[in-house]
This record gives C-alpha cells, sequence and structure tokens, in this order.
C-alpha cells in the first residue's frame, strides 16, 4: 500500500511453501472437501469391486425376485440394497456399475478435451486459414445430430466400452475448442505473448508456456461438466440398449431395467438413479474447487 | 472577501475493507471540506485513499467488503453515510455527481450519448422527454461538444477518448450539481485533450460557483486546477495547504518527495 | 554509429478500408543513445515498435539492425539479431505470464536461446543468471519461486528489465515503460534505467507521450503524428526550440507542476469551450487495437 521498496524482503515462501498452501486452499473448501471424499470412495469402488460386492452382479436367483431393500418390510439382511427383476443385488450393481461410469466419464472427457484443446490453440494462436477450417468442422459437429452418431459408429463397428468413449469423446470436442479459441484470441494480444515472441520463443513453446496454463481454469470448468455429462449419456444410451454389452453392468442399464417396475419396485431404478446424481455432483463441485486452485491469484499469502 | 460555509465537510472518515482473514483499513480518519466556487484536489498515489474517499461521499464502495466504522460526511445538513438509501439516491447525480476516469467503460456501450445524458434528467427530475432532450443537448454544447445534435444520436465508441469525456462531464453536469467529484478525469487522456478538459473544468467551476473534488496522482494536474490540496499517504492526510503554498514551502517531507519525482519540462 | 536504421518504413492495415498506421518513416538510432519517440495514443509509435522488432510485417521499407536487412535474414538468423533487441512493454500488469514463476520468467530468454541453459547442468547456471539480473535491477533474488501477482507494478516492471536484460541485448525498446507507475516509482524506474544504460552500454529506443518524462531521459527525440514523424532532433532542440507547430502544441499541453506559472499559460490560452482536438474529434483508433 506504501511506496514499495527496491529491495524485497526475501520470500519465506518456497516451492514447498507454495504446494501447502495449494492444499489449504482446497481444504478451506468445505464443500470441495466432500466432494473430494466422495469421489474418492466411488473410484476405490470401482477399483475394488470385485473384492467388495457380496454377490456376482449377474448372479440371477428367481426365488428372490425383486426384493425391497432391508430397510422396508419384506426386506433381508442378505440384500440390503435389495433385489432386481431377476433376483440380482441391488447393492452389488451399484457397485460394479461405478466402473462403467467413471472409466466412460474420464475416458469422454480427456479424450473430447485433448482433441478440442489442440484444436482450439491452433485456430485461436495461428487464425487465419486453419482457424476458419477448423470452426466450419465444429460446426459441421455440432450440426451433427450425436445419437446419430452413436447409432452408425455401433452400428458398423460393433458395441463395446471402448467404442461409447469414442463416440462421446468425438461428440464433445466442440465446446472445448471453441472455449479455449476465445480465451487464446485475447490471451494472444496478452503483452507476455507478444514479448515472448520479441525475444524469439518459437511457436510451440509459446502456446505451451504461455497459452496453455492460461486456459486450464475454463478447460477444468467445461471438463467437470463434460465427465458428468458423458456419465449421464452413457446411461441413456444403454438405456437405449446402444452401449455396452448386456453382461456389463451400467447404471443406465439397470435404469431401464427398473422403468417397468416403477410402480412396485423403485429401488431398482432410483438407486442407479441416485449413484448418477450423486457422482455427476461430486465430480462438478470437485472441478470447481480444482478451477480455485489452478489460480495462483486465488492463494493468499 | 469572506469566506463561505463548507458545502460539503468530511469527518474523520474511516474506511475499511473487511476481507475475508484481514481488514484493510484503506481510509484512517480523513479530514476535509470544500466550498462553493472551489477546486479541492486530493492527491496521492495508489493505494493512498483518495479513491475510496472519494467514492465514500456517494456510498459508491461495493458493500461489502466496505464497511464505514467512524466519521460522518456531512453536506446540507445531513450525514451522507447515514441518510437512507432511496434520499441518497435523489442526491446522486443531481446535488453532488462523478466523473470518473475512463469514459469508455463508464459510459454504456449499447446507449445512444445522449440517452446517458439526459438520463439523470429524466430519472431524478421526470422531465419529459423533449424537455430532458433540450437541457441534455444544452449540457453537450456547453462542455464543448461540436455539432451536438448529432453527437446525441451516436453511441460512445464513435466518438474519440476526449469527446466521451466531456459528454461524461456533460452527463454530470446536466442536473446542476453543487459537487462535482472527478476521480483522475484526465489520466486516461493524451496531453491535448487532457488540457482542454482542465480547462473545462476550470471554466465551468466557475461559471456555476460549484465545488470541484479533484481526485489526481499527479501534481502537475493539480498546479493547474486546484485553489487547495490535500496530500494523502497511506489512507491518511499528511497535509492540506493552498496550492501556491504547497508547492513554494511543502511542510511535509512526503509531498517534498512526491514534487521532487515529478518530471517536468524544463531541466531543474 | 548507427545501430538500427529504418528506411521507409510504411505499415498498412485492412484491405477494404485502408488505413495508414506508419507512413513512411525513415529514421535511425545510434549506439548508446536514447531516442524518444512520443505522440499522442494512435499515432502509430506502437505498430511502428512492432514492426522494427519484426513482430508485424512493414508494408513498404526495411529496417536495419547493425547493418543486416532484417527482412533477408532467414528463420535461424533472425532469432539470433532478436537476442541483441529486445523490449519492455507498458503495463506491468499483462506483461508477465500469471502462470509463471519470476524465475522463469526471467530465465525464458536463455532457456530459448541458448541450449547449455536447458538440462541439469544448465539449470544451476541460469538460476545464478537469474540471481544476478535479479540483483541488477535491484530486486532480492530470494522472490524467484513467487508469482507476479504477489508484486507491485514497479517491482514487476523491474523483473520485466532483468528478463530484457538476460540476453545481454544492444538495443532495449522501452514501450511506455513507466506510464502506469506512480510518480516516486516511476523516478526510481528511470534512475536504474540511466544507470543500466551506462554500465552496460544499452541503446534505448524510448516511446512515451509523456513529454515530461523523454526531457528528462532522452538524448534525441521524434515527434510523431498520424503515422509520420514529423520532427527529430536533439533534446534540447526539440523542447527549446520546436519547429513544427505540432510540437509546440504538445510541449504547451504539458501541465506545469508550478501553479504560478500554470495560471498565467492559462490566462492567455483559447477559451475553453473551443475544442482543439489536433486530430479531428473523429480520428480512428489505433488499427493495432492498442488503447492508451
Amino acid at each position: 500500500m506504501t511506496v514499495t521498496s527496491p529491495v524485497l524482503p526475501a520470500a519465506a515462501g518456497t516451492a514447498t511453501a507454495h504446494r501447502h498452501t495449494v492444499l489449504r486452499t482446497l481444504l478451506r473448501n468445505r464443500l470441495a472437501v466432500v466432494a473430494l471424499a466422495v469421489l474418492a470412495v466411488l473410484v476405490l469402488a470401482a477399483v475394488l469391486a470385485p473384492l467388495i460386492v457380496p454377490y456376482d452382479p449377474n448372479a440371477q436367483n428367481l426365488l428372490q425376485r425383486l426384493q425391497p431393500p432391508a430397510w422396508l418390510a419384506g426386506g433381508h439382511r442378505a440384500h440390503l440394497l435389495g433385489t432386481d427383476e431377476l433376483g440380482r443385488d441391488m447393492l452389488s450393481r451399484v457397485i460394479y456399475g461405478t466402473r462403467v461410469s467413471l472409466l466412460v466419464g474420464a475416458g469422454a472427457a480427456l479424450l473430447a478435451g485433448t482433441v478440442g484443446t489442440a484444436v482450439g490453440l491452433v485456430a485461436g494462436y495461428f487464425g487465419g486459414w486453419p482457424d476458419r477450417l477448423l470452426m466450419r468442422l465444429a460446426d459441421v459437429q455440432l450440426a451433427f445430430p450425436a445419437i446419430l452418431l452413436a447409432l452408425a459408429v455401433i452400428g458398423f463397428l460393433g458395441s463395446g466400452l471402448g467404442f461409447v468413449i469414442l463416440v462421446l469423446g468425438f461428440t464433445g470436442w466442440v465446446s472445448y475448442a471453441r472455449v479455449v479459441r476465445s480465451e487464446v484470441l485475447s490471451l494472444r494480444t496478452r503483452d507476455f505473448v507478444t514479448e515472448a515472441r520479441a525475444i524469439g520463443v518459437t511457436d510451440t513453446a509459446i502456446i505451451r508456456r504461455h497459452l496453455l496454463p492460461n486456459v486450464t481454469a475454463p478447460l477444468a470448468t467445461i471438463a467437470t461438466l463434460h465427465v458428468a455429462a458423458a456419465i449421464v449419456a452413457e446411461a441413456s444410451l444403454s438405456y437405449l440398449g446402444l452401449g455396452v454389452p448386456k453382461e456389463t453392468v451400467t447404471w443406465g442399464g439397470m435404469l431401464a431395467d427398473g422403468q417397468l417396475y416403477l410402480g412396485t419396485a423403485w429401488w431398482v431404478a432410483v438407486f442407479p438413479g441416485l449413484a448418477l446424481m450423486i457422482t455427476s455432483l461430486a465430480v462438478n463441485l470437485t472441478g470447481d474447487a480444482l478451477r480455485d486452485v489452478a489460480d495462483p491469484k486465488a492463494y493468499r499469502r | 472577501m469572506t469566506t463561505p460555509a463548507p458545502l460539503l465537510e468530511i469527518d474523520d472518515l474511516r474506511v475499511d475493507f473487511r476481507l475475508d482473514d484481514t481488514t484493510v483499513h484503506a481510509v484512517r480518519g480523513v479530514s476535509l471540506e470544500v466550498r462553493p466556487g472551489e477546486t479541492l484536489a486530493v492527491v496521492g498515489e495508489s493505494g493512498s485513499g483518495k479513491t475510496a474517499t472519494a467514492l465514500s461521499v456517494l456510498r459508491l464502495n461495493p458493500e461489502p467488503p466496505c464497511a464505514y466504522p467512524a466519521g460522518a460526511i456531512r453536506f446540507d445538513g445531513r450525514d451522507l453515510l447515514t441518510v437512507p438509501d432511496r434520499e441518497l439516491g435523489r442526491i446522486r447525480g443531481a446535488d453532488i455527481s462523478m466523473v470518473f476516469q475512463d469514459p469508455m467503460t463508464s459510459l454504456d456501450p449499447l446507449q445512444r450519448v445522449g440517452a446517458q445524458v439526459a438520463e439523470v434528467l429524466r430519472h431524478h427530475h421526470g422531465l419529459p422527454r423533449s424537455a430532458a432532450r433540450h437541457s441534455a443537448l444544452e449540457a453537450m454544447d456547453e462542455v464543448g461538444i461540436p455539432d451536438p445534435e448529432r453527437r446525441y444520436r451516436q453511441y460512445p465508441h464513435e466518438l474519440s477518448g476526449g469527446l466521451r469525456q466531456r459528454v461524461m462531464i456533460a452527463a454530470a453536469l446536466v442536473g446542476r450539481p453543487r459537487v462535482l467529484i472527478a476521480d483522475e478525469p484526465t489520466t486516461a487522456l493524451d496531453v491535448t485533450v487532457q488540457r482542454q478538459i482542465l480547462d473545462l473544468l476550470v471554466g465551468l467551476r466557475q461559471r456555476h460557483d460549484m465545488a470541484v473534488v479533484l481526485i489526481t496522482h499527479d501534481l502537475a494536474v493539480v498546479a493547474e486546477t486546484a485553489d487547495r490540496v490535500v496530500v494523502m499517504n497511506a489512507g491518511e492526510i499528511v497535509e492540506t495547504a493552498d496550492v501556491h503554498d504547497l508547492f513554494a514551502r511543502p511542510a511535509h517531507d512526503y509531498t517534498r518527495r512526491l514534487l521532487a519525482a515529478t518530471p517536468r519540462l524544463e531541466p531543474a | 554509429m548507427t545501430l538500427l536504421e529504418l528506411d521507409g518504413l510504411r505499415k498498412e492495415f485492412g484491405a477494404r478500408h485502408r488505413t495508414v498506421a506508419v507512413d513512411d518513416v525513415t529514421l535511425t538510432v545510434h549506439e548508446g543513445e536514447t531516442l524518444a519517440l512520443v505522440g499522442e495514443s494512435g499515432c502509430g509509435k506502437t505498430t511502428l515498435t512492432r514492426l522494427l522488432l519484426r513482430l508485424l510485417e512493414p508494408t513498404a521499407g526495411t529496417v536495419r539492425f547493425d547493418g543486416r536487412d532484417l527482412a533477408a535474414l532467414s528463420t535461424a538468423e533472425l532469432r539470433r539479431v532478436r537476442r541483441q533487441m529486445q523490449v519492455v512493454l507498458q503495463d506491468p500488469y499483462s506483461s508477465m505470464n500469471p502462470r509463471m514463476r519470476v524465475h522463469d520468467i526471467v530465465a525464458e530468454p536463455l532457456v530459448t536461446h541458448d541450449p547449455a541453459a536447458r538440462g541439469r547442468r544448465g539449470r544451476a547456471a541460469t538460476a545464478q543468471r537469474v540471481a544476478a539480473l535479479l540483483e541488477a535491477v535491484g530486486l532480492d533474488p530470494g522472490i524467484r519461486d513467487r508469482y507476479p501477482h504477489e508484486f507491485s507494478g514497479g517491482q514487476r516492471q523491474r523483473v520485466s528489465i532483468a528478463r530484457a536484460l538476460a540476453l545481454e541485448p544492444r538495443l532495449v525498446v522501452l514501450d511506455e515503460p513507466t506510464s502506469a507507475l506512480d510518480v516516486s516509482v516511476q523516478a526510481r524506474v528511470l534512475d536504474l534505467l540511466a544507470e543500466l544504460q551506462q554500465r552496460l552500454g544499452l541503446t534505448y529506443l524510448f516511446v512515451s507521450h509523456n513529454l515530461a518524462v523523454v526531457r528528462q531521459v532522452a538524448d534525441r527525440v521524434a515527434v510523431m503524428r498520424r503515422g509520420a514523424l514529423v520532427e527529430v532532433g536533439t533534446a534540447a532542440d526539440v523542447f527549446g526550440a520546436p519547429r513544427h507547430p505540432y510540437t509546440r502544441q504538445l510541449l504547451d499541453a504539458v501541465p506545469v507542476p508550478d501553479p504560478r506559472r500554470a495560471r498565467r499559460t492559462r490566462d492567455t490560452a483559447p477559451p475553453a469551450n473551443a475544442p482543439r482536438d489536433p486530430a479531428g474529434p473523429d480520428r480512428p483508433a489505433d488499427p493495432t487495437g492498442q488503447v492508451r
């Protein structure tokens, strides 16, 4: 606030101190801590699924069809969340469903994010014909219905987890590209980019060093939205029978199966739906917190 | 010549900015007064609290984080820090108006220039459109905007920086305020344009017997326009003096350093 | 000795509505001097610096640095010449990548031009060099792990200067280096620049709209208006006996930090109401998009 002294006192903090502040900033946000914990539990559940599930998720037991959750009348402690129409254990199925959902969400966001960010950086930084070409491509992509693309890919290439990720990844890159491009357009005129060019820094180094780190905040925002959207989209595809093979357990497939019994056995549809909601909420909240942390201005000294 | 009574009086003003884990005391007990027909310059460097002081007069500091733990700002027998929002709204733009540094960001880019000048009249005085238009055109003419009829219909981006600042001044004057607070009104402008705007402010003050509070970092601008000067540093007033005394016999060490650092055309 | 030579330099923007941003500028900068380029916003001075740093392609004319035509150089040769011409830009708030630490900001030119500065062995040498540079501009080397937003405008401008000196350039283009700073900070940065010039034998091209600052630093002055130079001469001549009416108008407009003199000039000035915007009220915006 006062007139600055020409020589600064030595910084108390070094790189380690800095890492501490990142952690502290993250922990200060209580909601983020809860979201992060939920996400950690989900990831653990996905990884350890075969070890922790009480039953084989595909094991049928027609004698115990549509059993209610344990705490309801007629429920049994053997099946905490009840059973579905084929007598399969709901808890085991919900836990297994985490695997596909997280994999699809992360995979699609990673694929779309990589493609979209690359396109946005190139289009925004170089401008001219590469920009026009890439942005027209983006328009075409947007005009093309995602569901049609899904149908085409799955129809021609066959179904499977990999193809679902591919479809969701390639329908999602446009929003990354657009946001990154517009950020780069304004960054490109900033003095530090001009100075870097004046020094003789190569275009690749400018993109890597000066542009990419400065678009991470909006990227984190879109990526979290996209992870959540991809998880829901996978569920919709599975619901339509376009997703992964029937024997792979997915929340979307469970929802589809359960809808027939909503009136009589609500738990068959509600638990996978609840899992879906909690997951996307946790991802979104974590993304918000990450975005704040990624900004050096957010740390307090 | 008898000294008229002060029109606006700031008494022991304190302004705090309460952030998450700290409180910044931006203004720490500032007292000043300004009389009709007088230009008072408040001069200081960034972080001196001069802008926070100026914005306090119309309570324009964002609340929160801003708070006024102590002090009074007296105008017309009222304390502006405690009058109800409704009453303050009637004072803003009508009795006391402000001109800001950057005419590009303080004008609405999507509204015609004329409408923005006339806004105060329509809003405060409830004038019908034609009467407001007439007064706005008069004000635009008075601040030296050539061909006001044509400019009235234009958008801010169609005007040069100097013309935009004239528009801002016209908008501030059209309600015939008794106090004009100008916060760095020429800092964003070229020298030749700055000269015109300073001349304009001095002329208007004389003609309308207004009290002008000029917030600036530039002692040369102070020398050109002010009658009295308040020098601020780190939220406090270090010196209050008549402009001639201040430049001839700066009493405070900080003022002397500021004077020494001010670049001048003649080699010293 | 001539270090930089601009000959008939011209830059036009736009295809349909052509604007001439730089209009046949011919100018030489001598080794070791400070040449000030003054003019008001939109006069083309920023575009001119971008042309001579080869960040923009001129429409016509040549830029010669140390006798070599920049347009005739290969990419590799141009990179080598760029080591010798560095730039410090006006706004210390946008001239630094907010995501980079001070160390990486100052080291960037070294890493870019010197393969030996990279890798494990280079890192120690680079760290030493960065520390020396920070000390040279009056900063504590201990700040190297901090981010730009933790510093005041004056401190940031010192970091910018340290970075510009990293490659031991011969010419430094200073584009309004102090106009965003408080006066007392400005005075110290100007002192630092003068001291560095003397110690390192630097040549400065000092771009500014502030004539009072230019008066303090310049050996020679070039006055620019609407893309063209209207007057070039020694500081003593331009300030003492301006030949062009525009130069005189600029000088008259500079506020004087002396209330008695200031009031005397006002009484002889034309009435406040007469608009006399020198370039006309509707002058087009600077085509480079820089607003001052």
